[in-house]
């Protein structure tokens, strides 16, 4: 086990320097100026460009900045945000529990929903039920949600006012952040509502973001599930007289859990690119949204850090699922 | 019944017949034959655009700002869907806007598909350090959400339809070479193809003559899962602003400028997602057919 | 529904007030994070609300609703003769805040002005560069590193500034953000312990609100200043929920989830002022939207060319249609809430018929241009973009093709200023003190027109430099106004623009609120503000 672990580390080592190379590269051939974006309407004339390029060390030759953000990053340095002036890894920091909050859940949801659903299409293959619940996957998985989440304030804030249109929890409420994630604060801060109000802030965004893993998972389930029963020992089972539904909760479930829980796992990626667009929609103070606006505000070493981080949270919940598949299929297949 | 018919690949069963046999197992699954419809009336409408578009997508009739769609009150009996913030005809504006979806999609599949294939082979039929190498790079792209590379993508090349297409192909290019490169490995230790080897076969006409064609099942199939992705992603940069400009009917753009809407105006923000996620759900319905059609795994599973 | 939702939020609120001892609570809905809560290395409003305004004091403050300059922290001046030293007196008994994280142990002195100056002026002062990578834009841009030969301590309570040159626009300038006066013993205590970049992170001023907690993009949450020396304010707390989304603002407005908020969309204002619970304040803004062209390349370096082009723009319809009515059209490169503004200048007529007549005259045919359109949305321009596609309509009545163009907005910024620029450009300009030599001198004078300036148009034309360098060194307010109305009458002959709009700021809040003024130059101001129960 442990020598797999190391190979799968060896392995990533390689793909995490190609992410630094990307991370650096994109970001400097990025067109922009970040030292006019400080200047504004007013201008800069070149003496202060040149002054304040130098400042910055945009100045130096590209491979000299490159060897100059590895030997940092080694130190845990991510930089320097260029808007705020603070720390990039710190300004993260405080950002990723919201993002993982909202993934998390999202996650969950399409999980406990998408889960049943497929395995019970599967079931009752070819029944109205198994239609509508395929048909709506479908729907769900084409959905552009950028629009979906626009709807839903329209209907359930907007003409409902059942929910609040964005951030993560009531004003009202002030508690110190003890693990950075709202559901759980809330509750440690011991306020009454405050639970209620978080809850009520991460319904839609999380609705929003959990669709289109929703979808993938119940279809994915409903075919790992059909695989499974047509395999010759359930039919065996069947054929022997066991009832439908222990010969699914016996061998079926269990054999067809494994692709779908790697389907999950996989899920992480798309809900990292979701979370962009959810994020932006609900004002939700993640990273996501911290990128779109680093990216336009031209702030090179936040825009840096935050591909970094993103990409090796994606390859960590991918080497994660990874070696949990190998923990519940010991016999993994070298394709 | 799993009945795992080893296909012959140089089966003597003509093409019409192959066809028919596809269309017949297409043709079982109802969803996959309402998509096949709504799309060709999607290519239809992109196509004859400026005949069926009551108004040029882009004129701006300055006394009718903002009016809802004709059947609503206020509605003006001119614009059946109503008009955006400088009275341009939405209706007409989503029949354009099929024109650049649909051309997003099949540009954005046609670059990733024939790059994928190429590095794919390249990388299953040489193998070595030429296939880590490739494989690793597939890795970089592949460990970044592809809608934040793509995005960071564009904002390099500059916003622009162009360079979301780029970015977007870019993105999606290493499904197809991975596929590639498992099929080519699975194939090259085939009897045919040491047959055609042996034979004397060049290295270029037994990679795109002799093992391509059959490996072109699964490719198809993540084509079209890719149309509809790239419908989406290009439609995800424009509403982030990063994609098709104004005043390019583009769906995606027309819902980022319908943004600021959302509560006085709700019908520039209802029909281009609409459009949206129709055309989306019947590609994927398509493919859903062509799936089954062509993998034969699954046929009468 | 919404009735009901209202209703248990009150019932919350209700709840948590019973605890504690009713504390009144002013949210604010604002448009985005701030930078940093240092005033002096930023320009943008967002972050000076969230600094200058709430944490902070001047030496001279503008008066509230007005540009005029009242005192602040100094409680009179005297100025030299030759107009090169201004002497202040400053005001006695004032207390920095006392935090969690700060206890002073000193009233308000002359050190504090003499640390908040040189910190940006002098580049060997141990606070210059005291983050990696700070600049201080605002003390350069408004030229303060040439006007400001030194500051000096006269005694405690005495502080004389030395200026290389006359500067009319002096005293308006020290009253702007970035004169902002911190605390020289919060500096050296951090300076002590290491802490030095949280200067920046947790502000200690003089200011009506006292900084708590801030979280990014979610809140910021400061509490009252008890020992005000301007009079305590009149909530116990005042949190700026975050909510960049214009849309989403107004939401959360109506739902009572906060009762103010700035820049609404355009598109929102009518419903805004139909809801019997909210009041939309309005005021003219001091700003200015303009299409500058190059006026030093062929054919624009005509005069006839640009008159005529501004004449087949119908800026009516701009107003229409961009700023939805909430706005008016432009004449003059200064708003008309500015002093000096001239009301006699008479604006080109929209007449397409003349333009096209006008352009035969001129000899051109078949001509075809670029439009520069903004990629983002500023306080003058909602939406750049629309008002080009509104041009490229009119021009074309007129035969003039025009191509619109856009680059990312640093970009833009930056070629927009290239001498060889190709196209007409939209761009614009808020006040940042009030005076209209921030207008006319910055955007207009000779001195911007060089590649990088801010003059866009490359507009340097003698008989108008004249009159606006000679008004800024006079300091006799009546001959600057003539000085400046002619300026005006210059501009509008030479054409340098086709001035667009000055849009009108909104303010949409809850009918509880009350004490609330508008500030002429953009920013948001609550230190006087109740919020009824």
């Amino acid at each position: 086990m442990i020598r797999f672990v190391l190979g799968k580390l060896a392995y990533l080592l390689p793909t995490f320097l190609g992410i630094t190379i990307v991370a650096f590269g994109f970001v400097r051939v990025l067109p922009g100026d970040p030292v006019l974006l400080m200047a504004g309407e007013r201008g800069l004339s070149p003496e202060r460009h040149a002054e304040l390029s130098h400042a910055l060390g945009f100045d130096r030759p590209l491979w000299q900045q490159y060897l100059d953000f590895l030997v940092r990053l080694l130190h845990g340095d991510f930089g320097v945000s260029l808007v705020t002036k603070r720390p990039v890894l710190h300004e993260f920091f405080t950002l990723f529990p919201a993002t993982i909050e909202l993934s998390l859940c999202a996650i969950l949801l399409a999980t406990a929903i998408g889960l049943p659903l497929g395995i019970f299409a599967a079931i009752r293959r070819g029944s109205w039920f198994d239609q509508v619940s395929m048909s709506t996957a479908l729907v769900g998985y084409s959905m552009p949600i950028f629009w979906w989440g626009l709807l839903l304030i329209i209907f359930f804030s907007g003409f409902l006012g059942w929910t609040p249109v964005s951030g993560r929890i009531s004003l009202m409420y002030f508690f110190p952040k003890v693990t950075g994630f709202m559901l759980i604060d809330s509750l440690l801060s011991g306020q009454k509502g405050a639970f209620a109000s978080a809850l009520s802030h991460l319904i839609l965004p999380a609705i929003v973001l959990a669709t289109i893993p929703m979808a993938v998972i119940a279809r994915q389930a409903r075919s790992a599930m059909l695989e499974v029963l047509g395999e010759d020992y359930v039919r065996t089972a069947r054929a022997k007289g066991l009832s439908a539904w222990r010969v699914v909760g016996l061998h079926a479930l269990r054999n067809a859990l494994i692709p779908v829980i790697t389907t999950i796992g996989l899920q992480v990626g798309t809900l990292m690119g979701g979370a962009i667009l959810t994020e932006t929609i609900f004002s939700w103070p993640g990273i996501g949204k911290a990128m779109v606006d680093s990216i336009s505000r031209r702030d090179y070493p936040s825009v840096q850090g935050g591909l970094l981080i993103i990409a090796a949270a994606v390859m960590l919940v991918n080497l994660i699922v990874d070696l949990l598949y190998g923990l519940i299929n010991p016999r993994i297949r070298h394709r | 019944m799993t009945t795992t018919t080893e296909i012959e690949p140089a089966a003597a069963t003509g093409t019409i017949a192959a066809l028919r046999e596809f269309w017949h197992y297409f043709s079982e699954n109802r969803g996959a034959v309402i998509g096949l419809w709504v799309f060709v009336a999607l290519v239809l409408i992109a196509v004859f655009a400026p005949l069926i578009a009551p108004h040029d997508p882009i004129e701006q009739v300055r006394d009718a700002l903002l009016k809802p769609p004709s059947w609503a009150e206020k509605g003006d009996p001119r614009f059946l869907l109503g008009t955006d913030a400088v009275g341009r005809d939405i209706l007409s504006r989503l029949i354009f806007g099929a024109r650049y979806s649909l051309f997003i999609g099949v540009i954005v599949v046609v670059v990733a598909l024939s790059g994928g294939i190429v590095i794919g082979l390249v990388a299953g039929f040489f193998g070595g350090w030429v296939d880590t190498v490739i494989m690793r790079v597939m890795d970089v792209i592949l460990a970044f959400p592809s809608l934040l590379l793509a995005l960071v993508l564009v904002a390099v090349l500059g916003p622009g339809l162009t360079n979301a297409m780029i970015a977007i192909a870019l993105v999606l290019q290493p499904h197809f070479a991975r596929l590639t490169r498992g099929a080519v490995m699975g194939e090259l230790p085939r009897e045919y193809v040491m047959a055609a080897r042996v034979a004397g076969a060049g290295k270029a006409r037994l990679m795109f003559r002799t093992i391509l064609p059959n490996c072109l099942a699964p490719l198809i199939v993540q084509a079209t899962l890719s149309f509809s992705g790239a419908i989406l992603d290009a439609a995800a940069l424009g509403f982030l602003g990063m994609g098709a400009q104004r005043p390019t009917p583009e769906w995606g753009t027309m819902l980022a400028e319908a943004r600021e809407f959302i509560l006085s105006a709700w019908w520039v923000v209802t029909f281009p997602g609409l459009a949206i996620l129709i055309t989306v759900l019947a590609i994927n319905l398509m493919g859903d057919g062509l799936r089954d059609a062509l993998d034969p795994k699954l046929k009468r599973s | 529904m919404k009735y009901l939702t209202r209703l248990a939020t009150g019932l919350v609120m209700a709840g948590l007030l019973g605890g504690a001892a009713a504390a009144k609570t002013l949210v604010y809905c604002s448009e985005g994070s701030p930078e940093g809560f240092d005033p002096a290395p930023y320009t943008a409003g967002t972050t000076l609300d969230a600094s200058a305004k709430a944490v902070y004091n001047r030496l001279v403050e503008f008066e509230k609703g007005t540009t005029k300059v009242i005192p602040g922290l100094a409680e009179s001046w005297d100025v030299s003769a030759d107009g090169k030293e201004y002497t202040f007196h400053l005001r006695k008994g004032v207390k920095f805040h006392t935090t969690d994280f700060f206890t002073p142990t000193r009233d308000f002195n002359a050190d504090d002005v003499v640390f908040s100056f040189n910190r940006q002026g002098k580049a060997d002062d141990p606070w210059h560069t005291y983050i990696e990578g700070i600049t201080y834009e605002y003390y350069t841009g408004m030229e303060m590193d040439k006007v400001i030969t030194d500051v000096v301590k006269v005694d405690d309570n005495t502080v004389k500034f030395v200026l290389s040159r006359p500067e009319a626009p002096f005293l308006a300038d020290l009253a702007m953000s970035f004169a902002s006066i911190d605390s020289k013993e919060y500096a050296d205590k951090l300076a002590a312990e290491g802490r030095q970049a949280d200067f920046n992170n947790q502000p200690i001023g003089t200011g009506p609100f006292q900084f708590v907690a801030y979280e990014k993009d979610a809140v910021i949450r400061y509490k009252a200043n008890p020992d005000y020396w301007g009079g305590a304010p009149k909530v116990d707390d005042l949190v700026f929920a975050i909510t960049p989304d214009a849309a989403v603002r107004v939401q959360k407005l109506k739902a009572g989830e906060c009762q103010v908020m700035p820049f609404p969309s355009p598109a929102d204002i009518e419903g805004l002022k139909a809801d019997p619970n909210l009041t939309v304040m309005d005021q003219a803004g001091l700003n200015v939207a303009y299409l500058a062209y190059n006026t030093v390349v062929a054919p624009f370096d005509n005069v006839k060319v640009r008159k005529a082009l501004n004449m087949a723009i119908n800026k009516q319809a701009i107003i229409d249609a961009v700023f939805q009515g909430t706005g008016q059209v432009a004449k003059n490169p200064i708003p008309p809430t500015m002093w000096s503004y001239n009301d006699a200048v008479k604006d080109d007529p929209y007449d397409p018929e003349a333009a096209k007549k006008l352009l035969e005259e001129a000899g051109v045919k078949d001509l075809s241009m670029k439009v520069w359109a903004m990629p983002v949305q500023r306080p003058y321009m909602p939406n750049a973009q629309r008002t080009a596609e509104l041009i490229q309509a009119d021009f074309a009545k007129i035969g003039v093709k025009v191509e619109i163009v856009s680059y990312e907005w640093g970009e833009y910024l930056k070629k927009s200023t290239e001498l060889k620029r190709d196209g007409a450009v939209i761009l614009g300009w808020t006040g940042d003190n009030g005076d209209p030599d921030n207008f006319m001198g910055v955007l207009l004078g000779c001195a911007g027109a060089g590649e990088g300036g801010s003059n866009r148009a490359h507009w340097c034309y003698k008989p108008f430099d004249d009159l606006i360098q000679k008004a800024k060194v006079t300091s006799d307010m009546a001959e600057r106004t003539k000085l400046y109305e002619e300026a005006q009458v210059v501009f509008k002959e030479q054409a340098p623009w086709a001035t667009i709009a000055h849009s009108t700021v909104f303010m949409p809040m809850s009918k509880k609120v009350s004490g609330y003024v508008m500030d002429p130059l953009g920013l948001h101001d609550f230190s006087g503000v109740d919020v009824a129960e």
